[in-house]
């Protein structure tokens, strides 16, 4: 970052329980409620708030235009200054992130950032194909019209430059699976099974149906300020350290073939033979680490960083992200799994709450609730949340959660502090 | 100009399709044709007619890209129009079992990027005359077209090519 700022704070957050379908509230009563949460559990008062960011991803979905304002307007936040930030996948990252850039400007000293989608009022192919509008509708689209084909693509490459195995990938869905068991706001815990993955119905080889997330509905808030309103607003704010955001062109078929942009803990020698990032890696999730490990002083991740909420929306993308996080060099993403490192109990828990695999993933809701999710595990308030603490990762202090659209065309990456 | 003070809307006879009563949920329909412009793509679609598979080629660094795009991502530079090679290999693979809607009558059917020789960037493809478990990673494969054109990059598609 050139220059930093002020510091940022989470003061505190909401999320409504993610479901396929839930057509007794729409999104703005969804939001509603999650605010509510949010605003409840520090007794903040709408004047409080100095204005907000509205994220959401598709207009296809609800066919509703200008539902942010809609949003903006039932919560009782108008007239204050609001805008909607778009950007795929990673939506509620980039939100969260423009939270931080309202609050470290100082331009507002407390600022609600919201996300919502509602994915229920269309079918399932249907919307795939409402998703599949985010690749080129010149060469893209009418030919695989397909996420899950293309992510299939990289989880393919992937294997094949490293030697991943499918076995790994059903790995990664048992453990968020699992870890949602104990987060009563998720939408598909479930216990499995190696076998259970592989068997369920194949979507996009080698990709199954429980390699892949699923549609929801839901919403979910964070309110970031200053650091003076933090500490009078709020007994446990939770410090948002540093952000960092990448980009990657558009269509697979267009990423280069170079080298790896080095973390400190890299050296070149371990990628001789490495073009990078092929389709087989997101160079724009090594990009968003690399700004926020800088601009936060972390130069190695894997003993600086207490636990990780990241963007699973496919088993293969949580294997290659540990790579792009440097937890692992290229090629060990498989092996960082089998060995059982970001299992809840392991060296870096990552996705305790189940992540997108489990959660579920109404796309502009998603990054924030990964916000929600690790400002409750850097506060140690899981237990009061959740009411269990078993997914509470006992010597959280510092977390990093990521955000990443389309084939890995903008990735958001921000680091956060427990300071009390 | 005269008041009426007892106006009627007119009634008809369409209907709405109600899914639920509690809460109230109904079929919302929409329908739209638009009006696709592929300007600067143009020549790629209009070259398939031809047989000819066009990529792109930056006129002041030379990468050259199997997916056309006008200017260059390396230096920004306007690009020119180069014909690639109808030979290439598979640089990977699927095969989709599910789809969009708009392309689940078409499932199952094998996605793969083509890599050219002498060409910097892929190319997304469909690939038929071979099965999931007949495809492999570096398999050589020939680009074919539609007689009947659609002007859709899936005017051209590839097919097993003889080692």
């Amino acid at each position: 970052m050139k220059h930093k700022g002020r510091n940022v704070y989470m003061i505190s957050g909401g999320v409504t329980k993610f479901a396929k379908a839930t057509p007794d509230m729409d999104f703005r009563l969804r939001v509603k409620k999650a605010f509510d949460y949010a605003t409840n559990d520090i007794n903040l008062e709408l004047k409080d708030i100095d204005g907000s960011v509205a994220s959401y991803f598709s207009d296809h979905f609800q066919r509703q235009l200008m539902s942010g304002i809609m949003v903006q307007d039932y919560l009782g936040l108008t007239p204050k200054p609001s805008k909607r930030v778009e950007g795929g996948g990673a939506t509620g990252g980039l939100a969260f992130q423009t939270g931080f850039e309202e609050v470290a400007s100082g331009r507002m000293d407390v600022c609600a950032v919201y996300g919502f989608e509602t994915m229920s009022h269309v079918n399932t192919w249907k919307g795939n194909e409402f998703i599949a509008l985010a690749s080129d509708t010149n060469f893209d689209y009418p030919v695989g019209g397909f996420y899950t084909g293309y992510y299939a693509m990289m989880a393919m490459r992937h294997m094949h430059e490293f030697g991943t195995t499918v076995e790994q990938l059903a790995k990664v869905s048992i453990k968020n699976h699992g870890n949602a068991l104990h987060n009563p706001y998720a939408q598909s815990p479930m216990k499995l099974t190696v076998e259970d993955v592989r068997n369920s119905p194949m979507v996009s080889y080698p990709l199954t149906r429980l390699d892949v997330c699923t549609m929801s509905d839901g919403a979910a808030v964070a309110i970031l300020a200053s650091e003076e309103k933090a500490f009078e607003l709020c007994d446990k704010p939770v410090l948002v350290k540093s952000i960092g955001t990448g980009t990657d062109t558009m269509r697979l078929s267009d990423r280069p073939f170079q080298k790896v942009p080095l973390l400190p803990n890299e050296k070149e020698s371990d990628y001789k033979n490495l073009k990078y990032p092929g389709v087989h890696s997101f160079r724009a999730g090594r990009t968003a680490a690399k700004e926020a490990y800088e601009a936060a002083g972390i130069t190695d991740p894997l003993n600086e960083i207490d636990l990780v909420e990241l963007h699973d929306a496919y088993t293969s993308s949580e294997i290659q992200t540990y790579e792009d996080l440097g937890l692992c060099k290229y090629g060990e993403g498989g092996s960082f799994i089998e060995e059982g490192k970001s299992e809840l109990n392991g060296k870096v828990p990552v996705n305790p709450s189940g992540g997108l695999l489990a959660s579920g993933h109404p796309v502009g809701a998603t990054g924030i609730m990964q916000a929600v999710f690790m400002f409750w595990q850097l506060q140690h308030s899981v237990k009061k949340h959740f009411k269990n603490d078993a997914l509470q990762v006992k010597n959280a202090k510092r977390g990093l959660i990521h955000s990443h659209a389309g084939t890995g065309t903008y990735v958001t990456v921000s680091i956060m502090e427990a300071v009390k | 100009m005269t008041l009426d003070y007892d106006a009627k809307m007119p009634e008809t006879q369409e209907g709405t399709e109600v899914y639920n009563t509690d809460p109230l949920v109904v079929k919302s329909h929409y329908d739209i044709d638009y009006i696709h412009s592929y300007a600067q793509d143009s020549e790629f679609f209009r070259a398939l007619g031809k047989k000819k598979l066009l990529g792109s080629k930056c006129k002041k660094c030379g990468y050259t890209y199997a997916t056309p795009r006008g200017h260059c991502m390396m230096c920004g530079s306007e690009t020119e129009w180069h014909e690639l090679p109808q030979v290439g290999k598979v640089h990977t693979f699927t095969t989709c079992y599910f789809g969009s809607e708009k392309f689940l009558s078409e499932t199952p059917f094998n996605l793969i990027m083509v890599e050219f020789e002498g060409v910097d960037s892929l190319f997304m493809a469909r690939l038929i005359g071979a099965d999931q478990e007949d495809i492999h990673i570096g398999m050589k494969v020939r680009a074919r077209f539609k007689r009947n054109l659609q002007f859709s990059p899936t005017d051209v598609y590839f097919v097993p090519a003889r080692e």
